[in-house]
């Protein structure tokens, strides 16, 4: 499978999307869209895109709890994967970390983080990427300084 | 038209299979392999199942055609539908007269966590498999959200494993012949929360064949040719991403409504359907999408026996996915094989729809970026 033995570019291809959650949008209709397309779909040749890094904030509008994964991920059973919402409004499927999966609901706050995907077979590539993990904000309670 | 056993088949190869499919499909319409102009066959991945491509072509050369032109097609788990699409358009075309459309698949030489690798290449491999989505999770997504708009329970899901299990029952040709309760339902292992074991079809080997010709050239090899009164397909984005409504598959709204339009009929008209239940969520989803319902109402059609043989819409006769098994590339086929059966009469065991004359098929691909819709009638 292309996710256990593939060479290094496919992985490298998405590597800045992937690390720095990048997606598209559309100049014309302002309508912003995850994975990046090279073309919008409601306005085709007459839209032009461009580059957008998002947030990173959203709500969980979706979640399942895996119990029988594909090899490359076997071991880290059981892992949660959510459709999430951002704020721009695009949609991300992505694991759920740090939360335990009684604790998911719909509409919950999350915020994107930067984790390990998995690691191929036999020294292979080890890939990272955005996963998400609950909003907490509860650190703000106590700052009193300027957030940059 | 005609289909193997559909299970785990280990004395069987890819050629065996849509061999033994190819033979009952030639004998039972009583042609000459000679007659046959043209091949197309559903194949998902001999490639990744099986190390073989060029699936079309071998399955001609195995049966003794090899100079028939054969091409294969692959949509996903719609391969078969699509194959049936390109068949009929080369009749409908008058480019040929007798055509096969076939569809094969072998899956079970793999392991299952290779199994789930590969199937996972019908989604968007670099934005959701890549993430480690499997495919009962991406389903599993969308029966969550299903149950949080429209209070779907998870016994109503149960309920659709254990009617095509009993339908399963009555289809010798069927991967699991057993029959299940709500209970063993509700209580199997968790595979992708809310989806249960018994809420997910099986991994199958198998072949399907069905034979298609003009009407007037079938008249004359049968008294009882079975028409095509329309075949649609329709796309729709490959990832759940891109889907502003996760409880319905656009492309399923489309098929249908383009091959209703095309038929000139209406939903009432139709007597038995066989959809694509690769999961318990999506049969709810298909009748909805199809239009046999208004959305967030299937769970409804689930009370008094109404998707049963002998109810009101009888619901994938021959066990559908679920129970008669899942070879993706031949699914397609496999139920307009059932769907021509049943028009016939032929159904035994007690699956047959009485006085059956209008029949439809629901064959998807991925989570629902292609579906395609046959309607098909006895006269």
């Amino acid at each position: 499978m292309a996710m256990s033995n593939s060479g290094i570019p496919q992985h490298w291809r998405t590597m800045r999307e992937r690390y720095r959650l990048l997606g598209a949008r559309c100049e014309k209709c302002n309508t912003n869209y995850f994975p990046p397309r090279n073309v919008c779909p409601k306005c085709r040749r007459r839209g032009k895109t461009t580059q957008i890094e998002f947030s990173g904030r959203g709500k969980v509008f979706s979640y399942t709890v895996i119990n029988a994964s594909s090899r490359a991920f076997e071991r880290y059973m059981p892992y949660i994967v959510g459709l999430v919402q951002l704020d721009e409004g695009p949609r991300v499927l992505s694991q759920i970390v740090d939360c335990k999966p009684d604790d998911l609901r719909i509409g919950m706050e999350v915020e994107a983080c930067f984790r390990k995907i998995f690691e191929q077979d036999d020294g292979g590539i080890i890939s990272y990427g955005f996963k998400f993990r609950p909003y907490d904000n509860s650190w703000a309670k106590d700052f009193d300084g300027e957030v940059l | 038209m005609g289909t193997t056993e559909f299970g785990e088949l280990w004395d069987k190869g890819l050629k065996d299979l849509a061999w033994e499919a190819g033979v009952k499909a030639v004998e039972a319409a009583g042609i000459g392999g000679k007659d046959i102009e043209y091949i197309v066959f559903g194949n998902m991945s001999g490639g990744l199942f099986v190390g073989q491509e060029h699936v079309a072509a071998l399955v001609a050369d195995f049966m003794g055609l090899n100079s028939t032109p054969a091409t294969r097609v692959e949509a996903a788990c719609a391969s078969g539908g699509a194959a049936f699409l390109q068949a009929y358009m080369a009749v409908a075309s008058g480019m040929y007269d007798i055509v096969v459309a076939g569809g094969v698949e072998k899956m079970t030489d793999v392991g299952a966590g290779q199994a789930a690798a590969i199937l996972s290449g019908a989604m968007d491999y670099e934005w959701e498999a890549y993430f480690g989505a499997t495919f009962p999770a991406v389903y599993a997504l969308m029966a969550r959200r299903y149950m949080h708009e429209y209070g779907l329970k998870s016994d109503t899901l149960a309920k659709v494993a254990v009617k095509n299990h009993y339908h399963g029952s009555l289809n010798p040709l069927a991967h699991f012949r057993n029959r299940i309760t709500e209970d063993e339902a509700l209580s199997s292992p968790m595979v992708a929360d809310p989806l249960r074991r018994y809420d997910c079809c099986p991994v199958s080997d198998g072949a399907a064949c069905t034979i298609l010709a003009p009407l007037d050239v079938a008249r004359k090899y049968t008294d009882t040719p079975i028409v095509i009164r329309a075949v649609a397909q329709a796309s729709d984005t490959l990832s759940l991403l891109g889907r502003e409504d996760l409880c319905t598959l656009r492309a399923t709204v489309k098929a249908a409504g383009k091959a209703f339009d095309e038929a000139k009929l209406s939903r009432k008209d139709v007597d038995v359907v066989e959809v694509h239940d690769c999961f318990t969520i999506a049969e709810l989803l298909a009748l909805e999408d199809l239009g046999f319902c208004k959305k967030g109402e299937a769970a409804g059609l689930y009370g008094e026996g109404q998707t049963y043989v002998g109810g009101e819409l009888p619901v994938n006769t021959d066990g559908g996915l679920k129970a008669g098994g899942h070879a993706v590339g031949a699914t397609g086929i496999k139920q307009i094989v059932e769907v021509t059966r049943q028009l016939r009469g032929e159904a035994k065991n007690g699956r047959q729809v009485e006085g059956a004359e209008i029949g439809l098929a629901h064959n998807v691909g991925g989570t629902g970026a292609t579906a395609v819709v046959a309607i098909l009638s006895r006269r």
